[in-house]
């Protein structure tokens, strides 16, 4: 790890402005992506500004058809939150399913939506339930936020501050783990929303994505059955030594279907 | 005491100092006014080094030295041996080109050592590692051994033509060829045995240190072996006396093998320090433990089993090609050799075997000795042959087996392949495994699966091993530079407790437990009493160290010895004590008695009356203390039955493991919490080379693509079923505890019980290990099976 200035404002405002003062800081929140990277002496920012001190960017409320979560929360919070259960259960249980209880108790949904891993769980649900993504200076829908791979709307010194997931009449979310790492290789969340059905595919492509022909074939028929034959295809998958885009492409329907199952319960 | 001697679940005296955190690793100790070592490694799998600019990284703050191979060149620091001269088929000895501790022209695998620097901090070591400056001329890399035997490949070495290190036979080539002329039926198979990296929780370190005023240099290092290291720095490397050098190896953290070897690295933190007279540490990140630890198996094979019209096997043919990596590490040239072709007869009477064996220099890591070192890797070629001939005749893979298997009564049993194995009881085992398995109710288990969509299989291995190789008379014949004796040595204090001193080395093997068991169990001193102290050559006499399964059944044997004099000269005090005639004296349970009396005298006077000798026998020296050294007769050859069980998913090609049965005859066991423990991650281990592990190199580039646990996939708890472990024991009948060896069983068995059970459930031998999700689904594919199973 390089040497580093760090800081740890208490205010959003603190924080845009010192990231800003930086010639090349770095926002640090659960550290699990960038604290390795660091160590692995892969990047060398100037100054981290901790986000952990800043209250309004931490915790979970239920109210008005939608669930919001700050920035910080951590995964494990989410996943154990009796309200993020009974609101949208399919949520609770992705953000228990990431990493190791160690990941969970550190990594945040800020950290991850921001850093766009491609094998990433959160961005499955933030596109599979049409959540807005709230910054330090704007909403940004679901649909626009994810780019690319490691690539998101967000603007130098934007801060996300919170998401607002709108809760929907069911949902499920099933991933198929790469083997090693563990992370999504092939992922699909699945929801029946009051703005029709959403299916979201991440881990296998180089962006989570949304399978507008499944969306299609469950809306006319909420059921595993409704997405037999839809194929998909493997010119935009990944390709890696754990998963070649074929095969991708094909788990991509299995897991569709038990995200499905999974909704149904 | 009866709860502590031998057969008895001891609980392990070690744990308390390891699970509370108080272990004492190379990488918790600190030497006055240490320095620290960083290396720059090579990013290139081949290149020439044009040039190496310091100026920059030399100016760089804390930097108290770097070092290039020049350096290494001008104080002329031998390079590493391998400690074993196999000699190939022409009788020439095999190809070792100069192992350097840091590269001086060439690198030949990516993470080579290309310059170390020596710094105050590790951070400022690292930061000057940086900026140091390197040309290449990037050469073409090889990765793999097909490529590399190819003429016109690249050549890693110029002294090693071919890339070829050895091209070595073993066993009867004319009776081979007779049998296989005559045979009714001949089963065919190519493998592959992929290569696995160590991966121990602890990674290695080294401290060297040199104390000018005593001219005396003290290595601290994650050694499995300490007094073969001291040997191999001493008499190889540097040419330093043996008396002033010392070498400790304190708690270490697994093993496995890969801590068995002499590496560049802990021999850099030697030579530095005595240049600059200050402690040198270094310590491995895991990145550098993927690039650096030697890795384990990497064969390719292609293998024949010749059978008579009755089903009786005639004769096996085996040709393997073994990469070796770009250098020869210290025991590399005797795994896929002396501890390979030797074990291809496996438990059957086989009346001919010959085998092939080229071993391969490549632009990868160094390969050498890893969880069963070759045994694994013939157990692979033998089972999978074998489960294939049962499918190909249509016969029942048990009753194939029976129908072959070395009988009880002819033991000794005289192997074509040099081996004679001692004792066993393989149809029982078998036996005994098939019921634990339910084999009976497999079919009605497979019917289940295939209404549920999944495909079940199921699979044997029928292993035979050998550990504690020796004697030493015969391993040097065969090329071996060191004797494989061990030597341990029993210590009585004044008050009674004990010392006990073995040249075997524990890193999780529990060997503070068991030694002072069987120790416990012979002299009757309760085991608290008792104090194994391993892993310095300045306390322990003389050792060879632990690998193959040696500990118990050479370690554990000598400190027998060392007990068989301290009875011999207790029973001496002991009479004078007692005023009775030597001859009348026994021993039995911690107590000396007359024959025929009821006078007795404790262990514990006898300790003090020897360290306090005021009514002592004239002619006897004071003093309680014993040392043996053992030299066994012949290997032990520990065997067994496994039988996996699996069921694959045909939507995604997961294979869960759903059921596990081990039957091992360890001969006497010491103990069953001990073994069983081992047999368990030996499991986890085969389970994890069959199914999850793998060393992959980009074959242009020659990157090693699985550098971290991110792509390395190592096996997890949820990975593995709860097996189901049974124990036979068939006493060794020549070392005095009738042990064989357990430590490397499960590693052994389990790759080719879990792929027989995986081609079973597909119906094809045409898969790989591991046998990833990937792969199966591609089997699935193309066979058609998904919809065969809906
Ligand atoms: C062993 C391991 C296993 C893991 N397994 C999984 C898994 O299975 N699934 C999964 O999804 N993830 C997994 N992760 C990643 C984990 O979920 C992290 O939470 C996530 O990578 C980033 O969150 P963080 O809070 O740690 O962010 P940090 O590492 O602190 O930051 C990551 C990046 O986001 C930026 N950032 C952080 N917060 C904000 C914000 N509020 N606004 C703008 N930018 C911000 C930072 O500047 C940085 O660039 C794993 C991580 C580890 C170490």
């Amino acid at each position: 790890m390089y040497a580093f200035n760090y800081h740890r404002p208490a205010s959003l405002a603190d924080a845009a402005k010192l990231l800003g003062s930086a010639t090349d800081g770095k926002f640090l929140a659960g550290g699990q992506t960038l604290l390795p990277t660091l160590k692995q002496r892969l990047a060398s920012p100037s100054d981290l500004v901790d986000l952990n001190g800043i209250a309004e960017l931490n915790g979970i409320t239920v109210s008005g058809g939608s669930v919001t979560i700050g920035a910080t929360t951590r995964h494990a919070a989410v996943a154990a939150s009796a309200e993020v259960k009974k609101a949208i259960p399919a949520l609770a249980a992705l953000a228990g399913g990431i990493g190791d209880p160690q990941v969970r108790n550190m990594g945040t949904i800020g950290g991850s939506l921001a850093n766009n891993d491609p094998a990433a769980d959160y961005p499955g649900a933030v596109l599979g339930l049409g959540a807005t993504i709230h910054t330090s200076k704007r909403k940004i829908a679901a649909d626009d936020f994810f780019t690319g791979m490691f690539e998101t709307a967000l603007e130098e010194g934007e801060i996300i501050t919170k998401v607002e997931f709108p809760i929907p009449k069911r949902a499920g979310y099933v991933k198929f783990p790469n083997p090693a790492s563990r992370y999504v290789m092939v992922g699909a969340f699945v929801a029946e929303t009051a703005n029709g059905v959403r299916v979201a595919i991440n881990g296998a492509g180089p962006c989570a994505f949304r399978h507008k022909e499944m969306e299609a074939a469950l809306a006319k028929s909420f059921s595993a059955d409704a997405l037999k034959g839809i194929k998909t295809d493997p010119g935009s998958m990944n390709n890696d030594i754990h998963a070649s885009s074929e095969y991708r492409a094909h788990l991509v329907g299995v897991i569709a279907k038990r995200a499905v199952q999974a909704a149904l319960g | 005491m009866t709860n502590q001697g031998i057969g008895q679940s001891v609980r392990r005296k070690e744990d308390f100092r390891f699970i509370t955190g108080q272990g004492h690793y190379t990488d918790d100790i600190n030497r006055p006014g240490q320095l620290h070592a960083a290396f720059l490694r090579s990013p290139h799998a081949f290149a020439k080094i044009r040039a190496i600019r310091l100026d920059t990284a030399k100016k760089m703050p804390g930097v108290v030295a770097i070092y290039t191979g020049q350096d290494v060149a001008a104080d002329k620091v031998g390079g590493l041996i391998c400690g074993w001269t196999v000699k190939d088929k022409k009788g020439d000895p095999h190809k070792a080109p100069r192992h350097d501790i840091i590269a001086i022209d060439h690198v030949r695998h990516v993470g080579d050592q290309v310059a170390v620097v020596i710094a105050q901090s590790l951070s400022q070591a690292k930061d000057a590692a940086e900026a140091i400056e390197v040309d290449y001329d990037v050469l073409t890399p090889v990765v793999d051994v097909v490529t590399a035997l190819k003429p016109g490949a690249p050549q890693v070495h110029p002294d090693a033509p071919g890339n070829l290190c050895y091209d070595w036979e073993f066993g009867d080539k004319a009776a081979t060829e007779a049998a296989f002329a005559k045979a009714a039926h001949v089963t065919r198979i190519d493998l592959l045995n992929n290569r696995l990296s160590p991966n121990p929780m602890e990674p290695r370190s080294a401290i060297g240190e040199y104390d000018p005023g005593t001219d005396t240099t003290t290595v601290y290092t994650t050694s499995q072996n300490p007094h073969v290291l001291r040997l191999i720095l001493c008499a190889f490397v540097f040419g330093l006396p043996e008396h002033k050098v010392r070498v400790i190896a304190p708690d270490v953290g697994g093993g496995f093998g890969s801590k068995i070897f002499n590496y560049p690295e802990e021999t850099v933190c030697v030579w530095a320090a005595r240049k600059l007279k200050k402690p040198v540490k270094w310590t491995s990140d895991r990145t550098e433990a993927f690039l650096t630890d030697a890795h384990g198996r990497d064969h390719v094979t292609h293998a024949e089993l010749a059978i008579d019209k009755d089903g009786k096997f005639l004769a096996l043919r085996v040709d393997t090609k073994a990469n070796m990596g770009a250098y020869l590490s210290t025991f590399a040239s005797a795994v896929p050799t002396y501890l390979y072709a030797l074990l291809l007869a496996g438990q059957y009477t086989t009346p001919a075997v010959y085998a092939e064996v080229k071993a391969v220099f490549t632009n990868t890591t160094p390969v050498d000795a890893y969880r069963g070192a070759g045994r694994p890797e013939a157990t692979y070629v033998v089972e999978r042959i074998v489960e294939a001939a049962a499918r190909e005749l249509k016969m029942d893979p048990v009753e194939l087996r029976k129908k072959n298997f070395v009988p009880v009564d002819a033991f000794p049993y005289q192997t074509p392949v040099a081996c004679v194995y001692d004792s066993g009881q393989y149809a029982k085992a078998l036996d005994e495994a098939c019921k634990a398995a339910d084999y009976a109710g497999f079919a009605k288990r497979k019917a289940e699966s295939a209404k549920k969509g999944k495909l079940r299989g199921i699979g044997f291995c029928a292993y035979i091993e050998a550990c504690g190789i020796a004697p030493s008379s015969v391993v040097g014949s065969l090329g071996a530079g060191v004797g494989l004796w061990e030597s341990g040595q029993i210590r009585f204090n004044a008050t009674g407790s004990v010392f006990v001193y073995t040249g075997s080395h524990s890193h999780g093997q529990g060997h503070e437990t068991t030694f002072a068991q069987i120790v416990s169990d012979k002299l009757g001193v309760p085991i608290e009493n008792i104090e194994v102290v391993h892993g310095d050559t300045a306390q322990v006499p003389m050792g060879m160290g632990t690998y193959g399964s040696r500990s118990l059944a050479v370690g554990g044997s000598a400190l027998m010895r060392a007990a068989d004099k301290i009875i011999e000269k207790g029973k001496r005090i002991a009479a004078h004590l007692m005023e009775a005639s030597v001859d009348d004296v026994v021993f039995d349970k911690g107590t000396f008695s007359v024959k025929g009396t009821d006078k007795q005298v404790p262990m514990a006077q006898v300790a003090f009356t020897a360290y306090v000798p005021h009514n002592y026998p004239a002619d006897l020296e004071p003093g309680l203390e014993a040392s043996a050294f053992y030299d066994p007769v012949n290997f032990t050859f520990p065997a067994g039955v496994h039988i996996a069980e699996v069921e694959i998913d045909s939507d995604t090609g997961v294979t869960t493991v759903a059921n596990w049965v081990a039957v091992d005859d360890f001969g006497k066991v010491i103990n069953p919490m001990i073994v069983e423990g081992q047999v368990h991650g030996g499991i986890a281990q085969g389970i994890g080379q069959a199914l999850l592990e793998g060393v992959v190199y980009d074959k242009e580039s020659g990157q090693l693509l699985t550098a971290s646990f991110l792509d390395y996939c190592m096996p997890r708890a949820d990975n593995l079923p709860s097996y189901k472990v049974g124990m036979i024991e068939t006493p060794c009948p020549h070392n005095p505890l009738g042990v064989k060896g357990c430590g490397e069983a499960g590693a052994i068995a389990a790759p080719a019980a879990l792929m027989n059970a995986i081609t079973d459930a597909l119906g094809t031998e045409e898969i790989t290990m591991p046998a990833t999700p990937l792969k199966v689904w591609k089997v699935i594919q193309s066979r058609h099976l998904a919809a065969a199973a809906e």
